[in-house]
């Protein structure tokens, strides 16, 4: 019975192949191509020109005069775009408590006044390791560095931020977000790091 | 608490979109399946007829349930063959812009069989090894044919029950080919074309090279000239400084392969973060979206059956049963994840909810989806075979990595993959009027149909392969040094980490605890044998019970029979498949989770 079966298997296989292998994807990209250029080419950010990141993956920011994202485990650089991933330390590895003093360190060294505790999201690593965005709570610890280090008074940094704070789909899916490279570019565009 | 409350609206308003859609999907499918959709299928007529014509194929042609098997077993050996040689044979392939060479023998062989059993467990990373064409015509044509393949297992073991005094259960490639032509593919374009409007990518470019805003300065490991790292006195490789100013962007065909993983719960990512991925799933809007997709065509299924049976309320007793187990836990993750971790307490970490932020354990999660989408999306990925995850699970609290761990090892079936979640859930109502016609000394009976000494002993086939292949996969990988040498975490969450690989693997859902370092010959070997057997042995089962039953007569409903559209079945079938999953998982749990947890708890 399946020596006779064969023949129909492998002709369905091969027409699935090419209807679903090859037409479906290209019917899917000229729609996308032709409907949503930008976003199918990746959302991509230019400046002067040159494409400078996407605003849907982070980048890695340690000055003080810029808003920090999340902690990215990938490796060998953090948010290397080529290795997605996350830290993938369990709740009880003494490597997750490590990790997690290295970025609060990291964020008192920058702000050696600042004794309030460290947003959660500032000190864990995100799943993606290219997290681009951040909670407004991990924003606002570090409005008094940036503000402090791009010689704006805080409350015109919190309007920005504001301006660049997410709301909630339909107010209760998702979370209130900063997207941390716009809210950068924005500040670069008004003001210069001292 | 206002967050509680944002996550049980998002899963009333999640669970509500797809009630809505049960019924109008549901009859759809039927129709389609069963030959009355005319206009539907009038409109695909000549194309249909081309695709059987080219083929071969005598549509007409009723099968028994040996042709059938056998038709569906040879479509995915030959599938799984094909896949395999696609990624061999890469390097001398077109479409691969980034010019990756071959994938590893051993890597090869567990993606195809991981794929073809809709399994989609990932052992590689996409963006850094698989090229556009071995994701378009290998992975993705295998996300749509495994998910037919449900499908068709599932109509067929319907037909065992609508029909009567007649041994054939349908034509394999009819039901194969309309699935896939007039359910998964209409259903993928349109979730497609939403997900690329708002940032899930589509194109065929090469990688995207961007010019950083910051300098990005970190440590690399110090290679000698050869490329073997260099190593200090004491063996640790030792690392050097590097600073880049560029970061490397995949592009690739992402939207339509993302809508069919979902859709089909195939859950095999483009990206190696899968849909943590911003490119997979941008937004908090995509991901509800992602999870809607999951759990839509499992959950129509069930009135697809009470249709093609000829009672709508048989179905929406199963659609009971499955919503009972996942609202349950997926509010068990949810409250397991939004509390503050004791291991952080010391760390001078704020982790309370507050407006500002969800707080809780954010480690391995994203700041768009939060708590909420997070857990939510853990349990809807394990409660079907998807296995898709926007968070990581390895890092999730222990009794929040549980809830995935259990909702699979409960065979998932609440409501389960695409087909397999409604073939798997009639196994357990067989096995439950079973039990109550033991108990009040009665020949059981479902749907019309006697459930006799064969049935049972197919449905029990079904029911243990699952378990017995997860729990001797995980003893064979703890007694080995090679399977020993994977683990990524101490403690009892390295067990954890081997038990939820082969529990993913056996129930063919594909999430993982990632830290294990499964892309080895031990794992790719083992794992992909757990895959193969626990999927088509038990579809094997599954058809010859429909063959079985397609040939009994119809039995009259009398007084004595039992109802089985009730409360009182609902609570029977729970009964039944939490009876099986937690007398054969406890002892393994307690030595994982649940053990983790008391630990965890000690540290407060």
């Amino acid at each position: 019975m399946w020596v006779r079966m064969l023949r129909p298997s492998i002709s369905f296989l091969g027409v699935m192949t090419v209807l679903l292998g090859l037409c479906y994807p290209a019917a899917m990209a000229a729609l996308a191509m032709g409907l949503f250029p930008h976003a199918a080419h990746g959302s991509l950010v230019f400046r002067d020109g040159h494409a400078i990141g996407s605003s849907l993956i982070g980048q890695s920011f340690t000055g003080a005069g810029y808003f920090w994202g999340r902690p990215s485990a990938t490796s060998p650089q953090p948010f290397n775009g080529m290795a997605s991933g996350g830290s993938n330390l369990g709740p009880l590895n003494p490597a997750l408590a490590d990790a997690v003093r290295a970025n609060v360190r990291a964020l008192r060294d920058a702000d050696p006044g600042e004794h309030r505790p460290v947003p959660v999201e500032l000190a864990t690593a995100s799943a993606s390791g290219l997290d681009p965005d951040l909670s407004v709570a991990g924003v606002a610890y570090q409005v008094p560095r940036v503000a402090r280090a791009r010689g704006l008074s805080q409350e015109a940094l919190q309007a920005i931020v504001d301006a660049h704070t997410r709301s909630r789909l339909f107010g209760f899916v998702g979370e209130r977000t900063v997207n941390v490279l716009e809210i950068n570019l924005a500040l670069d565009s008004m003001s210069r790091v001292r | 608490m206002i967050a509680d409350a944002l996550f049980q609206g998002q899963l009333i308003v999640l669970l509500g979109a797809v009630l809505l859609c049960v019924k109008p999907l549901g009859t759809y499918i039927a129709d389609v399946l069963d030959g009355s959709a005319t206009r539907v299928l009038g409109a695909g007529r000549r194309f249909e007829g081309l695709i059987y014509r080219s083929c071969g194929i005598d549509e007409s042609r009723d099968m028994g349930w040996r042709e059938y098997a056998t038709g569906l077993l040879l479509l995915n050996v030959l599938g799984a063959v094909v896949l395999y040689l696609l990624q061999r044979w890469q390097g001398l392939l077109p479409l691969n812009p980034q010019h990756f060479d071959a994938v590893s023998a051993d890597s090869s062989f567990n993606t195809a069989i991981s794929f073809v059993t809709n399994t989609n467990w990932q052992g590689y990373a996409g963006e850094s090894s698989m090229g556009y064409l071995v994701q378009m015509t290998g992975l993705a044509v295998q996300n749509f044919l495994s998910a037919a393949t449900g499908i068709a297992v599932a109509v067929a073991l319907t037909r065992g029950f609508s029909r009567h005094s007649r041994a054939a259960i349908g034509n394999v490639w009819v039901d194969l080919t309309r699935s896939t032509l007039y359910v998964l593919l209409p259903l993928s374009l349109m979730l497609g074309i939403v997900l690329a409007s708002q940032g899930v990518i589509q194109n065929f470019s090469g990688y995207q090279e961007v010019t950083t805003v910051e300098a990005t300065v970190y440590q690399q490991p110090r290679l000698d000239p050869t490329g073997r790292p260099v190593r200090d006195a004491t063996g640790n490789p030792l690392t050097e400084a590097a600073t880049t100013w560029t970061q490397t962007l995949p592009m690739g065909p992402i939207a339509s392969q993302e809508a069919i993983k979902e859709l089909g719960t195939n859950g095999g990512g483009f990206l190696n973060a899968n849909s943590a991925h911003p490119f997979e799933n941008p937004t908090a809007f995509t991901n509800l979206l992602e999870m809607f997709a999951i759990l839509l065509i499992p959950f129509a299924l069930t009135y697809t059956f009470g249709r093609m049976v000829g009672d709508t309320r048989q179905g929406w007793a199963l659609l009971a049963a499955m919503l009972v187990l996942l609202v349950v836990l997926a509010n068990v993750a949810y409250y397991a994840e939004r509390g503050p971790s004791p291991l952080l307490n010391r760390e001078g970490v704020d982790q309370l909810a507050s407006a500002l932020q969800p707080g809780g354990n954010m480690e391995g999660k994203e700041s768009r989806f939060g708590i909420s989408g997070s857990a939510l999306f853990a349990s809807v990925t394990t409660a079907t075979s998807c296995g898709a995850v926007n968070s990581m699970h390895d890092s999730l609290m222990p009794l929040g990595g549980f809830v995935p761990l259990f909702l699979m090892q409960l065979g998932e079936l609440a409501p389960g993959g695409v087909g397999t979640g409604l073939y798997s859930i009639l196994m357990f109502a067989i096995l439950g009027v079973f039990i109550a016609g033991l108990m009040i000394g009665r020949t059981p009976e479902y749907i019309g149909k006697k459930i006799e000494a064969l049935e049972m002993k197919l449905a029990s086939v079904f029911i243990l392969t699952t378990p017995f292949v997860a729990l001797l996969g995980t003893a064979v990988a703890v007694s080995a040094a090679a399977g020993r040498a994977g683990v990524g975490n101490p403690g009892p969450h390295g067990f954890t980490e081997i038990l939820y690989a082969f529990t993913s693997a056996a129930n063919n859902n594909g999430s993982a605890f990632g830290g294990l370092s499964a892309n080895t010959v031990f794992y790719n070997v083992s794992t992909a044998i757990a895959m193969f057997v626990a999927r088509f042995w038990p579809i094997v089962a599954a058809l010859a019970i429909a063959g079985s039953l397609a040939a009994k007569k119809r039995v009259p409903v009398t007084e004595g029979t039992m109802p089985t559209h009730g409360p009182l079945f609902v609570a029977l079938l729970l009964g039944s498949i939490l009876l099986v999953g937690v007398l054969t998982y406890v002892p393994a749990l307690a030595l994982g989770p649940v053990v983790e947890h008391f630990k965890l708890a000690a540290l407060r």
